[in-house]
């Protein structure tokens, strides 16, 4: 029998190590990639360690682009990823409440609303945003980009889904007897109930905006505003084996690949941090049908 | 609620109309019918790009349809639930390097001269960087970029799902005799297709994005790859390289529509006004 068994878990096993390489290999080889020189880079072996000395050397070499940018950039795409998180919950999470646990006039046109505009992709109203903003003088502005992630269909969506199946509209009832108001019953019955969707939004909300590229590649002119995704962009056309045109102030590989690790630093300790409210989390809306 | 449908009115209807009116305006603001589509699809970048993004949308839909749900089973009938929910996270993990990351990650990648798989890629005829992303390699790259950072987080959904589904039921067929093929494609798979068909709209939207891949693609391969390869672009290039608003919301329009019918199939097949 055991054999057998195992002869079975065989190709399961060889599957699923194959896809294991796949989806980690790339991150690794990022990692060890900013502890190496460029020529090490080429000529190492690909999964060997360089030395901190390397790692050190690329810091100083990246940080001098362009005076601390990668610096600036980073703290931009922190004041806008916690401006638009703050925003998007504190206008969603009531409008996920109302919409799964009140009845008012325009309900149903809101909902619908809401599921279009979340499966209209984003990208596609970014001219027009552009247009719209550009109207009203916010182009270049922080808002600009701020406003625009602010709304945020897909966590109202996912707080409607949230209270319509996780919270008992009896106990919303018990509290309006004991005399707490529509607000009342939202802010000390609700809320705290809601705990778990509430960090589900902020988590996907957060990621969405810290990884979105087009918007403010639209939206912002200056490169003293971009958020670090965009620049990326932008120290990768300073690459010469990318683009031999890049002139001087050249950035070297191992530097690309040092501010892409801590352009996603922040989303991975989000990630490793999230990994378990996450997965029970993801399912709220799903195991209670 | 007040905050909530302004956001909404400001940043999803009124976008949406002004699409709406500038794809159907001339510069000069008089109504012009349907010339700015017609004129659009005449450009020579566009049939190019819709037929990019069509064979990408299958490429990626296709690809992420049948590994992820693949996947999803091998996971699922692990004995060692440790090794399964490891793995599952590993799987996950590049879903922190979406958007400019993961393409910087993948130049690497398929760059033979620094590339861990360079002798792969070798192997495979393709000596230089400029080889492995010439023109028709492109959809399937990008797809293989898009199923990189977002597979692990379905997986993570369709496993989640899968232990929703009874043991007793299971437990049932195999005493019936049914063997792991059989339980997958007659019990699991049927039980899946809501999230199936959760994962291929949601998916198919976020395909007819694309825009920072080639974007960046054609930024650091000498214009090997173009940089109006999909509609997104070209629709960026109107509004910006050639002054015309009109014809680039002409395309965010078309887009719009595309994906508003693909919603209101989802809408009325999955049911799922019903949570209510």
């Amino acid at each position: 029998m055991r054999p057998a068994r195992t002869a079975r878990q065989l190709p399961a096993a060889l599957l699923l190590a194959a896809f294991l390489v796949f989806f980690v290999l790339p991150v690794l080889w990022l990692l060890l990639a900013a502890t190496k020189t460029d020529p090490q880079l080429v000529r190492d072996n690909p999964l060997a360690f360089g030395s901190w000395h390397a790692l050190r050397h690329n810091w100083d070499a990246l940080t001098s682009f362009q005076n601390d940018a990668i610096l600036l950039w980073l703290r931009n795409s922190a004041l806008y990823a916690f401006l638009a998180l703050i925003i998007t919950l504190v206008a969603g999470v009531p409008a996920g409440y109302a919409l799964a646990m009140t009845e008012f006039r325009g309900r149903r046109v809101l909902l619908v609303g809401t599921l279009v505009v979340m499966l209209m992709p984003a990208t596609t109203l970014v001219v027009p945003l552009f247009l719209e903003l550009n109207e009203v003088h916010l182009i270049g502005t922080l808002w600009s980009v701020v406003l625009p992630y602010s709304f945020y269909p897909f966590g109202v969506y996912l707080t409607y889904i949230y209270f319509s199946t996780a919270l008992p509209p009896d106990l919303l009832a018990a509290a309006r007897i004991d005399g707490c108001t529509e607000f009342g019953a939202f802010r000390k019955v609700a809320l705290p109930l809601a705990a778990p969707v509430i960090a589900l939004v902020g988590f996907f909300s957060f990621v969405a905006n810290w990884t979105n590229y087009f918007l403010p590649y639209v939206m912002l002119p200056e490169s003293s505003q971009y958020p670090v995704q965009v620049g990326l962009g932008l120290l990768l056309t300073s690459v010469p084996q990318f683009n031999p045109t890049a002139g001087t102030g050249a950035v070297l590989r191992p530097e690309l690949a040092l501010a892409t690790l801590l352009a996603i630093s922040p989303v991975l300790v989000v990630f490793l941090f999230a990994q378990r409210f996450l997965i029970s989390g993801l399912l709220a809306g799903g195991t209670k049908e | 609620m007040a905050g909530y449908v302004v956001l909404l009115a400001a940043f999803g209807i009124v976008p949406t109309a002004y699409a709406v009116y500038f794809a159907f305006t001339s510069s000069g603001n008089t109504f012009t019918g349907l010339s700015n589509f017609v004129n659009a699809a005449r450009d020579f970048r566009y049939v190019p790009a819709v037929e990019h993004m069509a064979v990408y949308l299958v490429l990626w839909v296709v690809i992420l349809v049948v590994f992820v749900t693949g996947l999803s089973l091998v996971l699922h009938q692990l004995p060692a639930r440790r090794i399964s929910r490891t793995v599952r996270f590993l799987y996950y993990i590049p879903g922190a390097l979406a958007g400019a990351a993961s393409v910087m990650v993948w130049l690497f990648m398929l760059d033979p001269t620094v590339s861990p798989a360079a002798s792969f890629l070798r192997l495979l005829g393709y000596g230089t960087f400029g080889q492995v992303i010439e023109p028709g390699h492109l959809a399937i790259l990008f797809a293989m970029i898009a199923f990189w950072t977002g597979a692990g987080g379905w997986i993570v959904v369709m496993c989640g799902a899968l232990n929703t589904i009874p043991a007793e039921t299971i437990e049932a067929a195999r005493i019936d005799g049914a063997g792991g093929w059989r339980i997958a494609r007659r019990i699991q798979i049927p039980m899946l297709r809501k999230w199936i068909v959760y994962m291929v709209i949601l998916a198919f939207a976020a395909g007819t994005q694309l825009f920072v891949e080639p974007q960046l693609i054609s930024e650091a391969s000498l214009g090997v790859a173009g940089r109006d390869y999909s509609l997104n672009q070209l629709s960026y290039d109107f509004a910006f390289q050639n002054n015309n608003v009109n014809y680039a919301a002409a395309i965010s329009v078309e887009l719009l529509v595309v994906c508003v019918v693909v919603a209101a199939v989802f809408v009325t097949r999955s049911r799922f006004f019903d949570a209510s």
